[in-house]
């Protein structure tokens, strides 16, 4: 057993489901806003309706947090691979972090604001 | 037949270098690459490379032929040289100790880390541990790895994490065990790979699967393990 602190869960099936999951719902995600785009005639009002429902903002937040875990997990896969320094690698993983925490906030911010 | 031949003495060289080497190949012959490092050898003595069985059965002679890992003694040169060129370098990935030969420690390690020997804490029967047909059945393609470690050196996982990534070859020993109906520790075995390391750290690119010289599939193995991690985890 390899014991790890910094990575999303603590155990490597929990990390490997996160990827997965996440994966299909931002699949999901671009599909929609795709489906959307080509049927929809695009306009600011077509588009303010779109983010004004709340099962939209929901699915929208719902794809930023999963960006956020998803991007999460693949970088500190990255960051153990190819930095091998631990100082250096910890700075990477913990601005990779903030950035993520930061989007997600910020996303809520814009999604739920005015 | 010009022959690349990476070199390195430690107690000589400052660093590692590639010798080119002409080489007359016996016409009408299909030579084996271990053939080859024979012919070198007896130019060059001071050449050194591992060997034994020269027939695919030992696996000590696991080396990187025009890029691609596999066995000097089953691999015609008509399947690899290019160009009439044939470039040979030690196992990546490896620590090198002289010439091709590498240091297989990590290697052993990973492959201890798994338990590779059958657990069974129930009393023993008076003559043997039977198995079902088709329980024995579930262990071809996984029993017949040589260690020759082909593939954990061509897996770039196992490069960058040799101490924590039990690599291709381990792995493909670890679902061995798992999937032998006589084995009865499956539990401590799945919980010392649960971790984002062990297992995990295959990215699937199957580099295993395209070196193993016995044409094994340890990818599949590890999908079967993740399996296994992942119906006991939901």
């Amino acid at each position: 057993m390899v014991k790890t602190v910094t990575n999303l869960g603590r155990s490597g099936v929990y990390d490997w489901m996160i990827q997965r999951v996440t994966a299909y719902i931002l699949a999901l995600y671009t599909l929609f806003l795709f489906g959307f785009m080509l049927t929809t005639d695009l306009s600011y009002e077509s588009w303010s309706a779109l983010f004004g429902q709340t099962w939209f903002r929901i699915f929208s937040l719902m794809a930023l947090v999963s960006i956020g875990a998803h991007a999460w997990v693949g970088l500190w896969t990255v960051t153990t691979d190819y930095i091998k320094a631990t100082a250096p690698r910890f700075l990477v993983q913990a601005t990779a972090g903030t950035a993520m925490f930061v989007y997600v906030v910020w996303g809520v911010q814009i999604l739920w604001g005015h | 037949m010009l022959v690349s031949l990476y070199r390195y003495n430690p107690e000589q060289d400052n660093a590692p270098y590639m010798q080119d080497i002409e080489l007359d190949i016996p016409a009408g012959k299909d030579l084996m690459v271990l053939d080859v490092l024979a012919l070198l050898k007896e130019k060059d003595p001071t050449l050194a490379y591992r060997r034994s069985c020269r027939e695919g059965v030992c696996g000590s002679d696991g080396m990187n032929m025009n890029g691609k890992n596999g066995l000097g003694c089953i691999t015609p040169i008509s399947e690899v040289v290019k160009k009439d060129k044939l470039v040979i370098r030690p196992l990546p990935g490896l620590p090198v100790i002289r010439d091709l030969v590498v240091d297989m420690g990590i290697f052993y390690e990973q492959y201890e880390r798994i338990t590779p020997y059958l657990v069974n804490d129930t009393p023993a029967p008076e003559i043997e541990r039977l198995q079902s047909p088709e329980d024995r059945e579930k262990l071809d393609g996984l029993y017949e790895c040589i260690l020759c470690a082909c593939c954990s050196t061509a897996c770039p996982s196992f490069w960058w994490n040799p101490e924590k990534f039990v690599g291709p070859a381990g792995l493909l020993q670890a679902y061995r065990f798992l999937a032998d109906s006589r084995d009865t520790a499956q539990e401590e075995r799945l919980s010392d790979l649960d971790d984002p390391f062990s297992v995990f750290r295959c990215r699937g690119i199957m580099n295993c699967v395209a070196v193993c010289p016995k044409g094994l599939n340890p990818t599949k193995a590890i999908g079967h393990i993740r399996d296994l991690l992942l119906q006991r985890a939901t």
